[in-house]
Order: C-alpha cells, then structure tokens, then sequence
C-alpha cells in the first residue's frame, strides 16, 4: 500500500504536495469542463499555473483580492461550474471566512477552497504566511468537507476527488518538499481514514505531511517493543468515526500530530469524537497555542515539537495514563 | 407573463407597499425604510423587465437577480409572491419558525431567491460570478444585482467593482439604492460615498442616474443598461426610504424597525392615499 522505501527517507522521493494540487486541477479539469481555477496573484507558488497554461480560458486571475475570489466563485458555482480557489490559507479562507460562510457554506456552494502554505513548515516568511488556524475556521462550518492530505500524490487524488464530489470543499497544502510515501495504488476516498501500520498498543492518528513524521515513530518504537497503530485521517470533516473508533477501542490510547494549532483543530476534532464515543486518554502534537517564528522548515518543527521525537514521547506518556 | 400598462405596474407597487408593512407588523422586527423604498424598482424589474418565468423558476437561461443588500428582503419576498412564485399567503410568515421567508434571504430558500445575504457587500461578487459564468457558456441572460448606498462602504464591494470593470462585463447591471442614510445616520456623514458616479465611472462601469420611484424611467434605464456592450452597467436609483408613508420618509431611525400596531395603521392610510411629503411618487412622475 506504500512506498518500498517508506522507513528509508534517503530514497524517498520529495515533492510539495501543492505540485499535486497543480497536477490534479489539470486532470480534473481535463475531466470535466465546468471546472474553473480562480487565484489571487499567486498563480505560481499554488501550482494553478499549471492549470493555467492548459486551459488558459477557464483560469481566472483575481488581483489581490480574496473576498471577491470566494464570492465570485460562489455565483460561478450557483451558475454551474465547479470553481476552484486558490490562494495561501492565511488569506483563503483566512480573510475571506465571511465570503466562505455566507457565499459559500450557508449557499452550498459547489466551491473548493485550497489553502496553500500551512503551517510552520512555511519557514522562514514567519508567523503572518504560516497558517495554523485553517482547520479550526472551516471545520466549525456546516456542510464543508475537510481534507488535508499527506503526500504530494495523496493531494492529486484529492484534488480530483474534490471536482467530483458535491459542495464545498476545503483542500489544505503545505510549501515545502515533503517525503512521497504513498503511491499511485494507495486507496483514497473523501471521509475514509486508513489504517498505514496497525498495532495495539496505541493509536497515532495523523494529517498532512506528518503522517510520515508519525511512521517513523512507530518504526523506532516497535524497536522498544511499543505496537503503535498508525492512521491518516486526511479527511478531518467528517471523520471517519467506524475506523478510529475501531482503533481506539483495540490500543485505548490516542496520540493526534498535525501541523495546526492543537486548540480546535484536528486534536480537538480527534478529542470531541473520542469523548462523547470512548474516552481514552489523548495526547496532541501540534502548535502549541502559539505563533509561529521565521526560520528553516525543519528547524521550526522542531522548535514548536512537531518530530518523530516528540511523537515518541508523546506515545509513552499517553501509555502511562492509559489505565 | 402579460405586459401591464404603467397605471397597473403603479398600483402593483402600491400593493407590495401594503405587504410589506403587514408583513413586519406581523413579525414584530425588520427593516422598513429600505424595502418601501425599492418597491417600484422590484415591480419595474418583476412585471416588466426580467426574462423569468414563475411556473419555471430555476430555468438555465433566465435573467437572474442576486440582492446584496439582503435585509430589504421583504420587497424580494412581496414582489415574488405577487409574481406568482409562492403563494402571497406566505408572507405573513416573515421572520417566524417553520417559515422560509427567513429574516435574510437563503439561496433557493423559496423559488426566484438566488442567493444568501445578510452581511453587506457579498451580492456583486456573486453576481460577478453569475454574469463570468454565462459569457463562458455563451448565453444571452442578463444578471442583476440589487445593492445598498451604504453597503459601498464595504472593501469587498468596489472589489467586485473593479474586477466587473476589468472583465467588461455587459451582461451585469448593478442597481444602487441610493436613498442615502444607513443604520447610524445619513451615508454622506457616516461614511461620504460621492462623487459616486465618477467612482462608478472611474473604476469601467457605464452610469446611469433614475428617479427611483419612477417606474417608467427604471425600466427604460435597465433597457438601455442591457445593450451597453464592452461595460457592466449601474443604475443609481435615487430612492427615498420609506417611500410612501409620510412619517418614515427620509428618517434613517427608521432604517432597521417595524411599525406597530398604530404606526402600521397610519402607515397603510398613507400608502393608500398614496400623495406624501416625499413628493414624486408613481403617477406624479408623469
């Protein structure tokens, strides 16, 4: 189901998982010809160029203003065609959550929303392009599907799967080259989580280019005799609720790793489900209710404790409150 | 849909005045200043200019209206029940549980509402949205979009301005009420929007400037606003809040509340007798 080389980062390919947006707005739009790219002045660094030089008279260039972006593409949507928007997180659905809840969620809107450049993994641009609060302002919205994937080819399928599903969508990327760990035959489906490594003693329940960060955890502590089960969540609206709960009631202990803030995001999400369903004690990996700082990508994770490192600890001393 | 004679389109006005005031009356809250102010521009563009079909409402090619301003609802809500899209007995369920006729429109809440608004300057975007898609596909309909003087004060709105100038969007033709006050005062003192037109005209927009209570120059200028080619067209439509009821005209205290009991009888006399302070209404006009 992944990479030969998962455990191996050496031989691990390395790509943005945005390039896989870039490349699945193309066969989607190849696809079905309603599918419209807007962007506000960041054609590029969202990969909607590649969508651009294809189908030059279905990308619309928006200038710098999100608002109108979110709102134009819910009367485009109201008309017929599926429209994408493009723009970093910070902006979209940062400034134009109004647009997005109006416009968009309470019309339902047929929209997708992909939110670029999330997280601390941004670097050294700093706290004002790094989004961290993404997840929490769309989640908290009726009606949007939520879905942040792991991997640059785990993002074309999203990307693909998103212009077939109706309603609104939203689809978050990170900047930096991150490891491609799954392949072309990795399932994905929209609300289905998928079990990577499973295990018994504990859970990690990951999104985005952590998940990977979240293996490799997994591979050194079974050294230590510690079975950790590992499960993408990519889709964080609606969860996949059979999945993790079937996790959860096998190990009884629950580690979350996202690239987020861990308050309302999808620790909180993880923590809401768990709580009303089986409360098994939880431990998060994220930002912890802080803004983020300038410096390298990887150097940042670390900085706020978001490695292998601090998923393994975070493991044994979910281990110690597991009763 | 028949073709009324102005007399006809006046006394319809007249009758989606009285509506509206019994429908906030019923409901206890809303806004009444706005909605009797726009009455007879929703009768000139419902009776006499529109391409839709009521029996037919959701039909790929008709004319579309987004109205950005969503809390003049009850003027949408009136207008389409008097033109056949829901029945006229719904209207006293404004604002009430279990009803559709919501305080602020929801898209496709009720056939012929087409968009969701409430928070001001959202509606030209969408309706940016509508007339982009309808060139791409080649088709003939015209989109309307009905805003507020005060919602101008919103970033988004001369965004969409912008974007509707660079996209040469003639198949868009915005509808200003102008009626110049807004919740905390008057709009030149809140928040000065002129030289509106220039701005209009600055930003690639064709302007034109209508009495908005005379019905016969509202329809010629959406006539003439639909065979301008190369430009989105706005329509500033002076209006005066509260039209037709003499002690709300022109007081923007009146701006987001309903009548009472009392207040609703007197203002019902006015409509009826329909010669107010405000000077210019419908047949005054010829």
């Amino acid at each position: 189901m992944l990479s030969k080389n998962v455990y191996n980062l050496e031989k691990l390919e390395q790509i943005p998982t945005r390039n896989g947006y870039g490349e699945g707005l193309v066969d989607a739009g190849a696809a079905d010809e309603n599918v419209v790219v807007l962007c506000a002045d960041l054609t590029d660094s969202t990969r909607s160029n590649m969508f651009k030089e294809r189908f030059l008279d279905r990308f619309i260039e928006m200038g710098i203003q999100e608002q109108n972006m979110m709102g134009v593409a819910a009367g485009l949507a109201m008309a017929g065609k599926v429209p994408f928007v493009s723009s970093y997180a910070v902006f979209s659905p940062g400034r134009n959550w109004d647009q997005l809840r109006v416009s968009v969620c309470y019309s339902d809107a047929n929209v997708k929303i992909a939110g670029a450049h999330t997280g601390v993994s941004v670097g050294p641009d700093g706290a004002t392009h790094q989004a961290l609060e993404d997840i929490a302002i769309t989640r908290v919205l009726p009606g949007i599907t939520v879905i942040v994937p792991c991997d640059y080819n785990e993002t074309k399928k999203a990307t693909i799967a998103a212009a077939k599903m109706k309603g609104p969508v939203y689809l978050r990327f990170t900047r930096e080259k991150t490891p491609v760990f799954t392949t072309d035959d990795t399932p994905f489906e929209i609300g289905k989580a998928l079990v990577l490594r499973e295990g018994a003693d504990v859970t990690i329940t990951a999104i985005g280019p952590l998940v990977h960060e979240a293996l490799l955890a997994a591979h050194e502590l079974e050294k230590e005799k510690i079975s950790v089960e590992v499960i993408n969540s990519h889709t964080v609206k609606p969860l996949d609720e059979e999945t993790l709960l079937k996790s959860f009631t096998k190990t009884g202990a629950v580690v979350t790793v996202e690239e987020h803030q861990i308050f309302a995001g999808f620790g909180g999400a993880i923590a809401e489900f768990a709580s009303k369903n089986i409360p098994v004690p939880i431990e998060m990996i994220g930002m912890p209710d802080e803004f983020g700082i300038s410096g390298e990508p990887g150097e940042l994770l670390a900085h706020f404790g978001m490695t292998k490192k601090e998923i393994k600890q975070a493991v044994k001393k979910v281990l110690k409150r597991k009763k | 849909m028949k073709e009324l004679t102005l007399a006809q389109l006046n006394q319809k006005a007249k009758e989606i005045r009285e509506d509206i005031i019994e429908m906030l009356l019923e409901a206890k809250s809303g806004h009444s200043a706005g909605p009797l102010g726009m009455a007879d521009v929703f009768t000139a563009l419902y009776f006499a200019v529109l391409n839709q079909n009521p029996q037919d409402p959701w039909n790929e090619n008709r004319d579309k209206v987004i109205l950005s301003c969503g809390h003049i609802c009850p003027v949408l809500y009136a207008t389409l029940a008097h033109a056949g899209y829901f029945p006229k007995s719904k209207l006293k369920t404004l604002r009430k549980i279990d009803s559709k006729l919501y305080g602020h429109p929801q898209v496709r809440a009720l056939p012929g509402i087409e968009n969701s608004s409430g928070p001001l300057g959202q509606g030209t975007s969408q309706a940016v949205g509508h007339a982009l898609a309808a060139r791409m596909d080649d088709k003939r309909n015209y989109v309307f979009c009905i805003t507020s003087d005060g919602e101008h004060d919103e970033g988004q709105t001369w965004e969409s301005i912008m974007f509707a100038g660079k996209q040469k969007l003639y198949n868009l033709i915005n509808i200003v009420d102008r009626n110049n006050i807004q919740i905390d005062g008057y709009t030149e003192d809140i928040m000065p929007l002129e030289p509106f037109k220039e701005k209009y005209e600055a930003f690639g927009w064709h302007v034109l400037e209508v009495n908005g209570h005379n019905i016969r120059e509202v329809i010629a200028a959406c006539e003439e606003a639909k065979v301008v080619y190369e430009k989105p067209s706005v329509i500033i439509a002076r209006t005066i809040p509260g039209k037709g009821v003499e002690f709300m005209e022109r007081k923007f205290e009146w701006h987001g509340i309903p009548p009472n009991a009392k207040q609703a009888k007197e203002a019902l006399h006015d409509i009826r007798t329909i010669r107010t302070l405000g000077g210019n209404i419908c047949s005054e006009c010829e």
